[in-house]
């Protein structure tokens, strides 16, 4: 099993002490599953494939980069990159997309049980998933070290100066690795909230500002070994052909992933692709609200909430006994010749079933039956 | 059995608190709050990939790329360069003489001349590069092997050098200043340029050689410990370094803005290059104020002072001339990346527009299983 669920109840609290989730009704079970524990899974997924994806990507480029550095292990990107990268520059898009993404509402996820499908079948996150993530960021990585070192290879700045030095490319590499590892997150989300947008961009914005901090004049004078990026950011970043690489880099790296899944949506839909655009097209145009048939009733069925909350109706129910139906229909009041030798009462302790099965109050009467035995099920064509 | 008012929620508050509710009148409920934050019910945009969304982008793209490749590409097509390699690895080159019998120990400075014609002539400024190759600046250990402070000026690290520039730290029972392995192995050739005009004689061309590195290395990064003036004074008590000729403090004694550590090529040369093929600015040409080309076309000579010794690691020394565009030096690369990726995009525009085309019968809600 997965996870395990006690019911909180009469019996004591043995089942919600020693259970994953609890609650106190059966029917929120419905809930957890096909709501709370789909979004579960499906973020849970999500978040493990990107997270290998960012970090697979942002070490194959050293791997690249050995072959042109003597295989010496020197670091593509600045240190204070390499230690902020995962702190500052990608926690809380990633944690943003891990809390807030949905596929389809919770209303939809109810309506449409089946797609609870793929959790059962375990299709986002398998071997083949991990493999496919792998030989994503292969690629990611080739593209963002290869293009720069096209671009860079025996290039100057604008006014003649050095731009190919290490500084430099470290700075433009870095920046093209996050520009596209945050393109491929926006790929990934699927629910657009305020704070996730707000996560996306004021990071990208605390990349900027970090490293334009970073690299100004006061903190190297502070301490010049720490700092050493000194002025890098001012003179390259103004530079158009660096900014022509990341964009070219950004591009190149999402390309494949778009292409891939639009002709997997065009080609062969999964069931969430097919919902998510019939949700798109609900939404587009409302239905209008179901027509009402005044609903034909013989009998108040409603009363039957009356006896939500009392013992149970184990032997009720294995009686056999609700299936009985009565000839004619009635509409309210009832004598006793009506009733059968059922033995119930509309009032009392149990509400007129007596689990003996023998009658409890016979003397009742002029009163509308209201047990569980006129229950009739209709179905309304409209619905 | 008494469930007669049966209430799960009460019962969970009443159980742990149920001595201490005696005196409060109300219970507090343990529900969430309908919020559409804790609800996750907020309002979110919910973007997918529709044939309305993805094919207009792609098009888009590549009618954008396009023509930011072709520019690119132009712009590079009509940056003029030259390149000469003066290593001297072949016995028909020049510099075969100077590379063959260079010696570390040697006093007498080893000097080839290189001609070389110019097809076309060369406006506006003309910057004059040194390029090496097979020279790995990039290495873990050469990156590290310097120390920031002392370049900064700090007097004491000027006296104790940091423990990254071992072994170039102490020489000769002094601190080495500047230390370290990048500061060692800076590029002391020297490259003298002539124009041999049409009656044969030479002219040479005036070589800049302020403002070829960045302001903010030359103004906040490098500065001499205790002022530019009186630099002998400042540097007492180091030595130089171990392959150098001239201690840091001659590197340019006649301008004191460009002597000791500030010295422009020193500067340039301690700005370390990414890759093992690089080149670095070394002089600039003015352009001139008539409208003659700065470099007509015709013959040149190149004199080296061949101080720098690259073919023990197989390495090789080549000198650019090279005008400069927005976009920088002359590279294609860009140019044709734009105009590749442009096209593939465009062209894969096209092709999803078919398959959608003929597929999208298929993506109805319709078709959902029960």
């Amino acid at each position: 099993a997965h996870i395990g669920v006690g019911i909180s109840g009469q019996e004591g609290m043995q089942a919600v002490l020693s259970s994953d989730y609890s609650f106190a009704q059966f029917r929120f079970l419905q809930r957890l599953l096909l709501v709370h524990g789909r979004w579960s899974y499906l973020r849970m997924c999500k978040f493990l494939r990107y997270f290998f994806y960012k970090n697979f990507t942002f070490t194959f480029v050293h791997f690249w980069f050995a072959f042109f550095c003597g295989f010496s292990a020197q670091t593509v990107y600045d240190e204070w990159f390499i230690t902020l990268y995962n702190l500052v520059y990608t926690a809380l898009p990633v944690l943003g997309m891990s809390l807030f993404d949905q596929d389809v509402n919770d209303v939809w996820s109810f309506q449409q049980p089946q797609l609870y499908v793929p959790g059962q079948l375990n299709l986002y996150f398998s071997k083949k998933a991990f493999f496919k993530c792998a030989l994503h960021s292969c690629y990611s990585s080739m593209v963002l070290f290869f293009i720069p070192y096209a671009a860079m290879h025996d290039t100057v700045r604008g006014d003649g100066k050095d731009v190919a030095d290490y500084q430099s490319f470290a700075l433009l590499t870095q920046t093209c690795l996050l520009f596209a590892v945050t393109i491929q997150l926006c790929l990934e989300m699927s629910y657009w909230t305020a704070v996730n947008t707000f996560f996306v961009l004021g990071s990208l914005v605390m990349y900027f500002a970090v490293t334009f901090t970073m690299y100004s004049n006061g903190m190297f004078l502070m301490s010049p070994s720490a700092f050493p990026f000194i002025g890098t950011a001012r003179n390259s970043l103004n530079q158009p052909n660096i900014w022509l690489t990341i964009l070219l880099t950004s591009i190149l790296c999402v390309l494949p992933v778009v292409t891939y899944r639009f002709l997997f949506i065009q080609l062969c839909p999964t069931i969430n692709d097919k919902i998510m655009f019939k949700v798109r097209q609900a939404k587009a145009s409302p239905a209008p609200p179901p027509r009402r048939t005044r609903i034909r009733r013989t009998s108040s069925r409603r009363s039957g909430y009356a006896f939500s909350h009392a013992q149970g109706y184990g032997d009720l129910v294995t009686s056999g006994r609700f299936l009985r139906r009565p000839a004619l229909s009635r509409s309210s009041g009832l004598t006793n010749a009506g009733r059968t030798t059922t033995g119930f009462s509309p009032m009392g302790r149990s509400a007129g079933y007596s689990p003996t099965g023998r009658p409890q109050n016979a003397k009742v009467s002029d009163v509308e039956v209201t047990s569980l035995q006129m229950y009739r099920t209709i179905t309304d064509p409209s619905l | 059995m008494m469930a007669s008012s049966y209430n799960a929620k009460e019962e969970d508050a009443n159980h742990p608190g149920a001595a201490n509710h005696a005196g409060a009148g109300v219970v507090k409920s343990k529900k969430p709050d309908n919020t559409a934050f804790k609800q996750q019910r907020l309002p979110a945009w919910q973007p997918i990939l529709t044939a309305g969304t993805v094919l207009p982008a792609f098009f888009v793209i590549g009618l954008i790329f396009i023509p930011i490749g072709i520019g690119l590409y132009v712009t590079s097509n009509n940056i003029k360069e030259f390149e000469i390699d003066y290593t001297g690895a072949n016995i028909d080159n020049p510099c075969y003489d100077c590379a063959k019998n260079f010696s570390w120990n040697s006093t007498a400075q080893c000097v080839c001349a290189v001609t070389f014609t110019l097809e076309q002539p060369f406006e506006s400024n003309v910057f004059m590069y040194y390029g090496l190759s097979n020279f790995y600046q990039n290495h873990r250990r050469y990156v590290k092997s310097r120390d920031d402070s002392q370049l900064n000026g700090d007097r004491s690290a000027l006296m104790r050098p940091s423990k990254e520039c071992e072994p170039y730290r102490t020489g000769e029972g002094s601190p080495i200043a500047p230390c370290g392995a990048i500061a060692n192995s800076l590029f002391n050739d020297t490259l003298q340029l002539y124009h041999i005009d049409s009656n044969g004689t030479l002219n040479e061309i005036p070589l800049v050689k302020k403002g070829i590195a960045w302001w903010t290395d030359k103004h906040v990064k490098f500065r001499n410990p205790g002022g530019n003036n009186n630099l002998t004074v400042a540097f007492q008590g180091t030595s130089k370094p171990v392959n150098w000729k001239k201690p840091v403090f001659e590197l340019d004694p006649e301008d004191p803005e460009n002597n000791g550590f500030i010295n422009e090529d020193f500067i340039v040369w301690m700005r370390t290059a990414a890759l093992p093929t690089f080149r670095k600015l070394y002089r600039i040409i003015q352009k001139k104020p008539s409208t003659t080309p700065t470099l007509p076309s015709g013959k040149y000579v190149l004199n080296v002072t061949y101080n720098y010794p690259v073919l023990s690691f197989d390495g090789r020394k080549r000198m650019i001339l090279s005008t400069i565009s927005w976009m920088g030096g002359k590279n294609p690369f860009l140019g044709i990346a734009y105009i590749t990726v442009g096209s593939i995009c465009f062209f894969l525009g096209v092709v999803l527009l078919i398959i959608h085309h003929k597929y999208d019968n298929r993506n109805n809600s319709a078709d959902i299983p029960n």
